[in-house]
């Protein structure tokens, strides 16, 4: 096929350039912005790379290796610890299950403490908002460490550490969503004489409800994925076998525990999903 | 004032309850099965969760007893040498702090430039091959979904101690979880430059920069900044695995019991974060206004 394209007379382009200054060359303080922003991004991108100690062969031997652990890693095989991973992916689902449910249900107050239209009070909400963050500053591995140094080993300061964290986060996204509400069935209520709890049990909880129900389950499957590492640091579940296998080198066994993680959060997501879509599509309330 | 409401007669009415009462009833019995396997869930994770209450409840004056402890002494008359107790090693903390930021600043560049490349050829509306699509889009959705953790492990094998593997575990991450964003934010441009570029004559990479790009660009400015700030609370707990920035200090002050050490790094962590938080929402809320597209 012959390409038909149209050439332009020079008139027709000298008139279109007159028209359309800014498409065809752009301001030269224009340039100049794009182009200080990008050398202070690489600037800050070389002195990372030199503080950081970037060298070519130390990458070129990793990635190397890396290929190297990668041919080591097929076929994928338990060995004869299934059992024990099994136990162990059983541990990483109650941890992010207990874990988001403990955390919503603490965070669910919160919520509407932290809402300006409940609690208009600058100080109170600000306080509450205050905390709400700084929880949510400390990651949740960390929160995971401190807790095995409080209750000790095993899942159940993994449960306390998704919990806190999420508690947080949810806390936050909660009070955003209330925040959001529509004032007109509220005042409905207070307008016949309902009090100021039934105004937040009819007026408020039932738009707020789905959309919590939605984030909550978001959550769920986002602490699928982080509650497989908080073994890393002893608080159960897979993370603690991978670490292991990966320190004595078992590659067949860290990609076999990898999968059984993909697995685990590709269900998950796809239970949730449904379940969300389901909530949502029932009311008709977008998140 | 007299009633107004016209009641219906019963033999109209009485179909309409009960229509009602048998949908209060069905809706009744949705929300208890509901209950039942959540309660169901609930017991079966606590019991392979290892959940104790009394464990719990034995251990709440220890969770309260280490907060206790992980606050300083700060006496009012002594203020300053108490300050300068506490932050004893602030110059080595500050300089594992910026090991940290710059450690997600350069997983979040490299991820993001991976994810520029990577989004284009997940998109419905640019790609048309499937097979191409749909490689992509599992590409980026393992990236994403192993933890980053997990990847420095694994390079914390491969390359060593220090924070070259963390950078690079973050970038993977980083490059799912932004080539996911990067690609719902291209599947919603206005396709009418699209059209007019390949009207033109334009080959593919050019449709794309000249088309595409300049529609998403704000958007995918915003995406990155704000992965930057996740970037940084990830990057703070690299050092647990040796992976570098100022976790491997953390790790350590809370293995050992160095209590005051605990709470003076949790504190330059939050703040940090806090500053970067809020430095990055301003940048992020000029870029959407500037962009306009949401």
């Amino acid at each position: 096929m012959s390409r038909a394209r149209i050439t332009l007379s020079d008139e027709a382009r000298a008139r279109l350039a007159t028209a359309y200054p800014e498409a065809l060359a752009p301001s030269p303080a224009q340039r100049l912005r794009v182009l200080a922003v990008a050398a202070v991004l690489a600037g800050i991108a070389v002195f990372g790379f030199w503080r950081l100690d970037f060298n070519l062969d130390r990458i070129g031997s990793g990635l190397a290796q890396l290929g190297h652990f990668l041919t080591l890693m097929v076929p994928p095989d338990p060995g004869t610890q299934l059992p024990l991973y099994i136990h162990a992916l059983g541990e990483t689902l109650a941890i992010a299950f207990l874990g988001t449910l403990l955390g919503a249900v603490v965070a669910f107050p919160f919520g509407f403490l932290a809402a300006k239209n409940v609690i208009p009070n600058i100080f109170a909400h600000f306080a509450v908002r205050r905390l709400l963050d700084t929880v949510r500053g400390v990651d949740r591995l960390i929160w995971a460490l401190i807790f095995v140094t409080v209750v000790g080993l095993g899942p159940f300061a993994g449960i306390l550490a998704i919990a806190t964290a999420s508690f947080a986060e949810l806390g936050k996204l909660f009070s955003e969503a209330v925040e959001a509400l529509d004032r007109k069935p509220v005042e409905g209520i207070v307008s016949t004489g309902g009090s100021d709890v039934e105004a937040v049990r009819f007026g408020m909880l039932p738009q707020v409800l789905p959309v919590l129900a939605s984030q909550l389950l978001y959550y769920f499957e986002s602490n699928a994925r982080q509650s497989t590492i908080v073994g890393i640091v002893g608080a159960g579940g897979l993370g603690l076998h991978l670490a292991e296998q990966i320190r004595v080198l078992e590659w067949q066994k860290v990609s076999f525990l990898i999968l059984m993680m993909l697995v685990m959060v590709a269900v998950i997501d796809f239970i949730s999903s449904r379940l969300r879509f389901s909530i949502i599509g029932k009311t008709r309330l977008e998140p | 004032m007299a009633h107004a409401v016209t009641r219906l007669p019963d033999a109209q009415l009485s179909p309409m309850l009960a229509a009602y009462e048998a949908a209060v009833r069905e809706r009744r019995r949705h929300s208890f099965i509901a209950a039942a396997v959540v309660l169901v869930c609930i017991a079966l994770a606590a019991w392979m969760g290892e959940v104790k209450p009394g464990v719990l409840f034995a251990n709440a004056g220890r969770l309260t007893s280490y907060f206790a402890s992980i606050v300083p002494t700060l006496r009012w008359d002594a203020l300053g040498a108490d300050l300068a107790e506490w932050y004893w090693n602030l110059d080595h903390w500050l300089k594992l702090l910026l090991d940290t930021i710059l450690i997600a600043y350069l997983g979040t560049l490299i991820g993001a430039i991976g994810a520029f490349f990577l989004c284009f050829l997940a998109c419905a509306n640019l790609v048309r091959s499937p097979f191409i699509r749909l490689a992509a889009r599992r590409y980026l959705e393992f990236c994403r979904t192993v933890p980053e953790l997990v990847f420095a492990l694994l390079f914390v094998v491969a390359f060593g101690l220090g924070p070259m593997p963390g950078v690079l575990a973050l970038a993977i991450h980083t490059m799912g979880a932004l080539g996911k964003l990067f690609a719902e934010v291209v599947e919603n441009i206005d396709m009418k430059p699209v059209e007019g570029a390949i009207a033109a004559g334009a080959s593919w990479p050019k449709m794309v920069r000249f088309a595409v790009v300049p529609q998403v660009t704000s958007n995918f400015a915003s995406y990155g900044l704000l992965r930057f700030e996740i970037n940084v609370r990830e990057a703070s707990i690299m050092g647990f695995v040796g992976a570098g920035g100022i976790g491997q200090d953390l790790v350590e002050a809370i293995r050992k019991f160095y209590y005051s050490d605990v709470s003076a790094i949790l504190l330059l962590i939050i703040a940090a974060v806090m500053i970067i938080d809020l430095v990055t929402e301003q940048i992020r809320h000029r870029l959407l206004g500037v962009g306009g597209h949401r």
